[in-house]
């Protein structure tokens, strides 16, 4: 990311040249011109640890990006065919995911590129198509667009387009994704459903550490390409008691990591977190108590978990970061409600971003779905007939 | 005749002499070619007859794409434009009622199970990727292929098609710089045929051709004359062993003239001038290797005459049989997008299956294959 540099705040106060910065900071402050405002906003959802099985063995902590580590570790040591490629990874990639893999393996199993994720990107495919397993690195969702080309044209449409003769099974490409609060519109990307609408490639996002590592393996071995989003804001708020050994979670199974009887609330990645809180919150408001489901793939999507939720509960919420329109949450909506009308207590909610292009920086703690919105669709799902609609331009909030 | 530079790239390749090439070999190489000629006439007839649906041909290229693929070894991993598949698998052996089976869509379609375009082949028994239509995403993915087999030490090497005109995209210089850093054996054939549909060559680039971008990467290149079949096997062979022995990509820009049509849909004439056209006719590859054999007392018309016929009979069967094989049903639409099947794919099979059981009549059921 670009470090824009301190900027002065012209106040009238001459600075002396041998004043630190926060000496001026401190002498704006006196001056009472200036308001220094509270620094970035802090994090919008509280991590609650997954506990391990119990028939794990030995287990380490290790936040998201260090199980995503210890995934291509463990890629790396059974696959000698396997490479992992993309910017920056051999010093152990800019938020450290690939970190002393290329000491370990050598640095013609773990190396760098030059900048070209189209290149890498078709490269990882040549790779897949020679039988090999290549893990290639996007350094932020947002930068995989130069790829598009490569992934829908060809990745995802080998296998069919061939006859099953050739595929781009050994691929799969991560990447950071999601909000960190002050990403902006450049580094905080959820493009996962360009992706979804292509059929013959997977689409993968963990919610922590345990499930990021299973997650990441099956996507590796996976005979079908892979695109793995990891939630960057959970890198290191993210901690689970993670097992060392070699396993794997199933890619198209959701989890349903709470039970409830009033209201099914489905979402993916850094969201479900928020949403155990709007669990908490509309317990003590409500006195309802909510199924949360985390799809983890999302194409396939597991809509039989989903479905059989809303069978028993008659109210959905969806929620994710990415945009409203054609935003994953469209998909689940327009499904549901016609696998399961009749069960409908409500019409369903979706708490999204909003549809401007991108997260703008200073605006994000409106942007994201935080647990106020998602507690009015909550409120709206309970009580239909007492919706308010806000007069709004938008016409609703 | 277009005005494309003329400027000779001084070889930085040594060139072996020129290989004295068996009897035998040369033969395979002519009947590739001239197989591959008879080929592309009849089925451009089909495509206009509507027995198929669209068809594009190497006129005027046969001995760049064949003379290539007699350069490398057969297992050596190519990667087509479009173009080259043909000859590269005919030259390689595959059968022609394979490839006929391909343009028709039939059940005996290897290359795609009914769902490419014509033209479109793929075959892992010939080494030869599946084409796709989209220009050059198969050059990184030769890089990558490359870089596999490298690590592998098995001797290979991939080679990635593309023309003049494709040359202009990313992917193009993305593999380029790629393979020369991370030290590919990938041979780099760059097709100059003179248009890219109806653009010549001087609105595609500004510098003298591809080769000359190859010192910005620090890759060894070679301008051949595209229409010497043995210019090019030769300049073929010694970029190989470059790239075996030294680890590094390889640059050859095969100059040759596209005397077809950019494909069934395109009439040339809009935008070429029909001398044009008949100045190449006159210096095309299959007639320039005729005369050779011819001299060197290895074919003569009595030979040509009995060839022709053969040739022409292989075709003739294989139409015949490709008309007479039906599609595979309906359930191959939704097959292979996935190594297994998910739910949602699934239901909508069965839902369209249900659906071809009311309206049956509605829709050309006796072309395909009964879906069970």
């Amino acid at each position: 990311m670009a470090s824009k540099g301190l900027r002065v705040l012209s106040t009238g106060l001459q600075p002396k040249c041998s004043l630190s910065y926060r000496g001026l900071f401190q002498q704006l402050a006196k001056g009472g011109t200036v308001t220094i405002v509270s620094k970035r906003s802090c994090s919008y959802f509280t991590y609650v640890p997954e506990e391990p099985p119990e028939t794990a063995g030995e287990v380490r902590q290790m936040n998201l990006c260090q199980a995503v580590n210890n995934a291509m570790e463990i890629a790396l040591q059974t696959d000698p065919t396997a490479v992992i490629f993309g910017e920056d990874v051999a010093f152990g990639g800019v938020f450290g995911a690939t970190r002393d893999l290329a000491t370990k393996f050598g640095k013609d199993r773990v190396f760098n590129t030059p900048i070209c994720e189209h290149g890498i990107a078709g490269a990882g495919i040549g790779v897949a198509i020679a039988g090999s397993t290549a893990v290639i690195e996007m350094q932020f969702a947002d930068y995989i667009m130069p790829a598009f080309d490569q992934i829908i044209n060809e990745a995802s449409r080998m296998r069919y387009r061939s006859g099953n003769t050739f595929t781009s099974a050994g691929l799969t490409i991560r990447a950071p994704s999601g909000g960190i609060n002050h990403g902006a519109i450049y580094h905080s990307s959820s493009p996962e459903t360009f992706f979804t609408h292509m059929p013959g490639i997977k689409m993968v996002i963990p919610r922590g550490p345990i499930q990021a590592k299973g997650l990441l393996l099956s996507c590796i071995r996976e005979n079908d390409p892979c695109i793995f989003f990891e939630p960057k804001i959970l890198y290191r708020s993210a901690v689970d008691m993670v097992p060392t050994e070699d396993y794997m979670i199933p890619l198209g199974k959701a989890e349903k990591i709470q039970d409830g009887s009033d209201l099914t609330m489905v979402a993916w990645g850094t969201q479900i977190h928020v949403l155990r809180d709007v669990a908490k919150l509309a317990a003590e408001k409500y006195g309802i108590t909510c199924d949360i489901i985390d799809l983890r793939t999302l194409n396939p999507w597991d809509m039989d978990t989903v479905a059989n939720s809303v069978v028993k509960t008659g109210r959905l919420l969806i929620a994710h970061e990415a945009p409203y329109t054609s935003g994953f949450g469209a998909e689940i909506a327009a499904s549901i409600q016609q696998e399961c009308f009749g069960h409908l207590k409500a019409p369903i909610e979706r708490v999204t971003g909003f549809d401007t292009p991108g997260i703008p920086h200073k605006f994000e703690v409106f942007y994201k779905p935080d647990r106020w919105r998602c507690i009015e669709a909550v409120r709206r799902l309970i009580m239909p007939k007492a919706i308010e609609r806000l007069e709004t331009s938008v016409g609703y909030i | 005749m277009t005005s494309r530079s003329a400027t000779i790239f001084a070889a930085s390749i040594a060139l072996t002499p020129l290989l004295q090439l068996s009897e035998q070999e040369i033969l395979r190489i002519y009947k590739s070619m001239t197989m591959l000629n008879l080929l592309d006439q009849i089925l451009t007839d089909c495509s206009r007859d509507g027995r198929i649906s669209f068809y594009l041909t190497v006129e005027g290229e046969e001995g760049a794409v064949v003379g290539s693929a007699a350069g490398i070894e057969p297992d050596d991993l190519t990667f087509g434009q479009y173009r080259e598949s043909c000859g590269i698998l005919l030259y390689r052996g595959c059968p022609v009622n394979s490839l006929v089976h391909q343009c028709y869509g039939t059940a005996s379609d290897t290359h795609s199970k009914g769902r490419q375009m014509p033209v479109h082949y793929s075959s892992t028994e010939f080494s030869s990727v599946s084409i796709s239509s989209t220009l050059a995403t198969q050059v990184p993915q030769a890089v990558g292929a490359a870089l596999s087999y490298k690590r592998a030490r098995n001797g290979r090497v991939s080679v990635a098609y593309f023309g003049e005109g494709a040359a202009s995209m990313g992917d193009v210089h993305a593999a380029f710089n790629m393979a020369s850093v991370l030290g590919c054996p990938t041979i780099f054939f760059c097709r100059n045929n003179g248009w890219a549909i109806s653009t010549p060559t001087q609105e595609q680039y500004k510098g003298d051709g591809i080769v000359i971008r190859a010192p910005s990467y620090d890759m060894k290149a070679i301008r051949v004359d595209g229409n010497d079949v043995f210019a090019v096997l030769t300049a073929m062979k010694a970029a190989r062993k470059i790239c075996i022995n030294e680890s590094r990509p390889v640059l050859i820009e095969a100059m040759s003239y596209r005397l077809a049509h950019h494909s069934s849909t395109d009439e040339s004439t809009y935008y070429r001038s029909p001398h044009e056209i008949h100045y190449w006719r006159k210096h095309d590859p299959i007639t320039r290797l005729h005369r050779y054999m011819e001299n060197r007392g290895i074919w003569d018309a009595e030979k040509e005459e009995e060839w022709l016929k053969q040739a022409n009979q292989l075709i003739e069967e294989a139409l015949v049989e490709a008309e007479s094989t039906k599609s595979l049903s309906p359930e191959a639409m939704f097959t292979d997008v996935y190594e297994k099947m998910p739910p949602s794919i699934e239901k909508q099979m069965m839902e369209t299956k249900l659906h071809l059981e009311k309206y049956r009549d509605k829709y050309p059921m006796s072309n395909y294959l009964p879906w069970n």
